[in-house]
């Protein structure tokens, strides 16, 4: 029997998407490879550094397109995800700026932080 | 033969590490979590495992998406710890365990799972802060062989696969020729999402049935895709793939589990935490 040919859905488009929810699957992979492979090198202290001193020249050595540099300009994390950034890497970007977690969902749910956290609390109940 | 001693189970976040450097343990927002650990150490100090097989998912430290493995065994000498970007401290070396990484890289490997093996291996903050929780002063007295699972880049293996991946380590463990004992660590979860307009989400109810179902039922949760899993734990609550490996190596030769001590608590930064010590039955 000849093999049928695959379709091209990945994964997550053929399963029901998950409200407010972006698996990091093949095509975020593909799409965001040169944002998270810049966040990945702010392992290092002195990469960190750098991109402070001169944001653009960085954004430019990794070949980001124009969109994953918007989305890096904004520092706003749900841009820089729909332009491929996996959570993981974009939190090395986010700790530059001396950012945590609580921040960070804050932003994505356009909470304060104090409402975050409360609605953090409240899942306890 | 190594004796397999038991289990344990806790969440990883990098936050831990900051609040041990700067000794926030009895703080209240941090007590809760922190109080769990006493009666683990107690009972650690007792059963006394001299190496540890970690399950455990890197975040961007060791792996990068230009090689990135499902399943990953550190088959090296010593481990390192380095800078992960969050100012958090860097631990000291761990010592490894190269004999019985090999052993488990050919035993498991004997039984259709394809590894790939690491003789250097950057450990982060989801390795080094259990060891750090369960053996809080001085040096770490284990010897580790870490296991890396991909929770980063999907497709994820499926918790069926991660259980079954579990069991062969555990064999493997029970099959080591050494004097040594030995203790498994799952280290991840529990619900959380750092990501995404759903972020900050938690569901309690799962994750009190996925801790009841270590002890009653540990297949309990192989039933579900890792789609149902990010649905009902969160993009990042996946990670208690890492429960179920660590639950699955306690089944070689040991039909019971006993617990020891639990806890859960909601929240740790974004993270439902929770901890579990699990004794196998002699």
């Amino acid at each position: 029997m000849p093999l049928q040919p695959k379709s091209e859905t990945t994964v997550s488009q053929s399963l029901p998407k998950i409200p407010g929810t972006t698996p990091f699957d093949g095509e975020q992979a593909r799409k965001g490879y040169r944002l998270n492979k810049m966040c990945y090198s702010f392992n290092s202290a002195a990469n960190r550094a750098e991109f402070l001193r001169d944001e653009e020249a960085y954004m430019g050595r990794y070949g980001l397109d124009e969109r994953q540099k918007n989305a890096v300009r904004s520092r706003r994390v749900l841009d820089l995800i729909a332009a491929g950034g996996n959570a993981y890497y974009l939190a090395k970007f986010a700790g530059i700026f001396g950012l945590d977690m609580q921040d960070i969902g804050a932003q994505q749910t356009g909470m304060t932080k104090p409402e975050f956290q409360a609605k953090l609390r409240a899942a306890a109940n | 033969m190594s004796q397999l001693v038991g289990g344990l189970a806790t969440s990883h976040i990098p936050a831990i590490g900051g609040a041990i450097h700067k000794g926030l343990q009895h703080e209240a927002y941090w007590k809760p979590f922190f109080d769990g650990f006493p009666p683990i150490r107690r009972w650690l100090g007792r059963v006394a495992p001299d190496v540890v097989v970690i399950f455990y998912n890197d975040h961007g430290l060791n792996f990068f998406l230009d090689k990135m493995p499902t399943f990953a065994v550190g088959a090296a000498e010593q481990y390192d710890n380095a800078d992960e970007g969050w100012g958090i401290p860097t631990l000291p070396s761990f010592k490894g365990e190269p004999d019985l990484s090999w052993h488990i890289i050919n035993t498991v490997t004997e039984q259709d799972f394809d590894l790939t093996t690491c003789q250097e291996m950057l450990v982060d903050h989801a390795c080094t802060l259990p060891l750090k929780l369960f053996w809080p002063d001085g040096e770490c007295p284990v010897s580790i062989v870490p296991i890396c699972i991909n929770t980063v880049q999907f497709p994820l293996p499926s918790a069926r696969r991660v259980y079954a991946l579990g069991v062969a380590v555990g064999a493997a463990i029970a099959s080591w020729r050494s004097a040594k004992k030995v203790a498994v660590i799952g280290s991840g979860g529990l619900s959380h999402q750092l990501d995404g307009e759903r972020a900050g989400y938690i569901n309690k109810d799962f994750d009190l049935k996925f801790l009841d179902s270590l002890l009653t039922n540990p297949q309990w949760a192989t039933q579900f895709s890792i789609h149902d899993l990010v649905e009902k734990t969160g993009s990042q609550g996946v990670e208690l793939l890492m429960w179920l490996a660590m639950r699955g190596a306690l089944t070689a030769g040991s039909a019971s589990v006993r617990k020891i001590h639990g806890n859960y608590h909601i929240p740790i930064s974004n993270t439902a935490t929770g901890l579990l010590a699990l004794e196998t039955a002699a």
